[in-house]
């Protein structure tokens, strides 16, 4: 089974984030660049799959600063193949990022393409089913559990208010995994160090970087304090009288 | 996992003899068990030192490395201290045991985060590296960065972890950089250059990790001139002194205990408030055990007027673990579902005992796990732990 794991790298949140002077975005000028967290989860899901079912695991990453740390941690969690997309990608949107990532997904001929399910950075919906629609492969999202037989697989996909709902989707397909089926494992940094040894990156260029067809971002800013809450004092009957009164006020009684 | 897969008695013993000095040791354990004995948690392990060495030398190292109780070692240096073979158990067996379990995938998820922020944010709380020195913020005359000071001090501090960014270990390291300005040391930190030291990852066994952090601060200890490294934390002192030498990253380094009672006359002659108290000092594992150094606490502590020094039954050599060491500090839920006890218990109940009114620290792990523990215990609630820096503060008056 060829499995193919898109990894996007996004702000870190440990750093305090400013926005630039066009106040429509961040400043990204110092950002430090993390894996996505939901994207860790995908590519554990893989490694899971990959120790089940045999097969490669090709791991697709941006070319950001941090781009080649992540993919050799992923080499050392034992990922087969290492692609580093080239292009400026600090402020690609997903639409921008899908389109490109397709055009090489495409050649990888893949059976199943894993990817977190969101990511903090997604301001024009997420990658996954953006990735699906270029590709023309159907998606599933917020999925935490995935088996395959006989060219299909078994996806768990979790709802709101803890449903679960266990779904068959032919392959190929593209995921958005929710969470691994265990927390992504910890590896040696000797390990990491090894693999920086003894696997290679290989770089492709971006096809294109087209970020049409999302929303356009308006203003960014930082969260403004309003008007305060007015505390209604008193016994519960003096409470409950001044709250009738308030929702008569407002019209709601 | 393949590195268990072929882990043999052979290669185990090779590798501990490749990570530690005297490491060829391990042959002459006579399997007197003393060390599973002293060992704070050895009730707990399905596999205490004399056990896994038996195990060893079976040729079924493998078996341990299935079985997570290894995982209740705090590295406090009590085994290695009591061992008639002078074995290096604590950094050669267990930390080497642990690197082989950490390899295996066998890692309890609070330790993977800790050892996670510390390849990415060189601290294991998963702080910004920028913020290192944020706790400086206030303190006149102002602690000098040494990349804005760029000039040479006589003292670089190192600062450490949880001392840089614990709010409340950084009231001592408050504390120790007025003590520090009262004396007219001439000092300096590396604030966000400085890099965790990487000691209590080693001891719970990512030796990799240890020797990347390592790297990072002597890259950046390299860049500047001193005279000589101070530090906050017995954990980096222990790192610096012993272990970075063989890395090549080679400093005079003392602690600040030592720094400071080799001033004692000065601090004597400054130090003009009373503090009238029963005080107790724990010795903490790496500044006592495992590096000898008893005296120059309890002689700061003695200088203080009004202060009568009193002790708990385990003191100097045979001190108790405040349970922070060797990873225990990433391991409290691990090891509370395993112990249902605290180590730090033990302690203040001992403290107690001894009919302390403050419990004196001179490790960054103490103060918040004491603090902790004196708060859940009944009776201790009017215990006071406090850094000995702070309490040297006080009595200057800074």
């Amino acid at each position: 089974m060829n499995i193919v794991v898109l990894i996007k790298l996004v702000p870190d949140l440990v750093e305090e984030l400013t926005i630039d002077s066009g106040g429509a975005g961040l400043d990204l000028t110092f950002a430090r660049w993390i894996i996505n967290e939901f994207d860790d989860h995908a590519l554990e899901q893989g490694i899971l799959l990959k120790e089940r079912h045999g097969g490669t695991v090709t791991v697709v990453a941006p070319d950001l600063e941090g781009a080649d740390d992540v993919l050799f941690t992923a080499a050392a969690k034992d990922a087969d193949r290492l692609i580093k997309v080239k292009g400026d990608f600090t402020m690609a949107n997903n639409h921008a990022l899908a389109r490109a990532f397709s055009a090489i997904i495409k050649d990888l001929q893949a059976d199943l393409i894993l990817t977190g399910v969101q990511a903090h950075n997604d301001l024009d919906g997420s990658a996954g089913p953006l990735l699906a629609e270029c590709l023309q492969l159907p998606y599933v999202g917020y999925v935490s559990g995935v088996a395959v037989n006989d060219g299909k697989s078994t996806i768990r996909k979790e709802y709101p208010g803890g449903l679960l709902a266990e779904m068959e989707v032919a392959l190929p397909t593209v995921l958005g995994i929710q969470a691994a089926e265990q927390p992504p494992r910890y590896v040696a940094v000797s390990k990491v160090r090894q693999a920086m040894k003894t696997s290679s990156i290989e770089e492709l260029d971006a096809s294109d970087l087209n970020p049409d067809g999302a929303a356009e971002i308006g203003r960014m800013f930082q969260p403004e304090a309003a008007a305060h809450a007015e505390m209604i004092e008193g016994s519960p009957e003096e409470v409950s009288a001044k709250l009738v009164g308030l929702f008569k006020e407002l019209g709601v009684l | 996992m393949s590195a268990t897969d072929v882990m043999t008695e052979r290669s185990f013993y090779a590798k501990v003899l490749e990570a530690t000095p005297s490491g060829e040791r391990l042959r002459l354990c006579l399997e007197c068990g003393n060390c599973s004995g002293i060992c704070p948690f050895g009730y707990l392990m399905l596999y205490p030192p004399s056990r896994m060495i038996a195990m060893m030398r079976a040729d079924r190292i493998n078996k341990v490395v299935e079985t997570d109780t290894v995982w209740m070692c705090v590295s406090c240096y009590a085994c290695t201290a009591v061992c008639p073979s002078k074995i290096p158990l604590t950094p050669g067996l267990m930390a080497g045991i642990k690197e082989e379990l950490i390899l295996a995938g066998n890692v309890p998820a609070e330790l993977q985060s800790a050892l996670a922020n510390s390849q990415r944010y060189g601290n294991p709380q998963g702080e910004s590296p920028r913020k290192r020195a944020d706790w400086t913020l206030g303190i006149q005359p102002e602690v000098r960065i040494m990349a804005k000071h760029k000039q040479s001090v006589d003292v670089l501090w190192f600062v450490g972890d949880y001392a840089s960014y614990h709010p409340r270990v950084q009231a001592a390291t408050k504390a120790l950089a007025k003590v520090l300005n009262a004396l007219g040391v001439d000092f300096g930190i590396l604030g966000p250059d400085e890099t965790s030291d990487g000691d209590s990852q080693r001891l719970a066994g990512e030796r990799g990790l240890f020797e990347m952090l390592a790297e990072k601060n002597g890259k950046a200890l390299g860049r500047y001139q001193f005279n000589q490294i101070i530090t906050t934390d017995p954990h980096a002192y222990n790192a610096i002194k012993n272990e970075y030498p063989a890395l090549g990253i080679s400093y005079p380094v003392q602690h600040y205990t030592e720094f400071l009672a080799e001033r004692i006359d000065v601090l004597k002659l400054l130090m003009k408030q009373q503090i009238s108290a029963k005080i107790t000092y724990h010795d903490p594992c790496y500044l006592g055990r495992a590096n000898g150094i008893f005296d120059p606490p309890r002689d700061l502590l003695c200088a203080i007027p009004g202060v009568e020094l009193v002790e708990m039954t385990h003191n100097h050599t045979n001190s108790l673990c405040c349970g922070g060491g060797g990873g225990g500090m990433w391991l409290d839920g691990f090891q509370w579902e395993k112990a249902h006890v605290r180590l730090s218990d033990w302690r203040v109940r001992e403290a107690m005992n001894a009919g302390a009114d403050v419990l004196a620290v001179a490790c960054p792990y103490e103060t918040p796990r004491f603090e902790d523990a004196a708060k859940t215990m009944p009776g201790a609630e009017a215990l006071k732990v406090r850094d000995i820096a702070e309490l040297l503060a006080e009595a200057l008056g800074v």
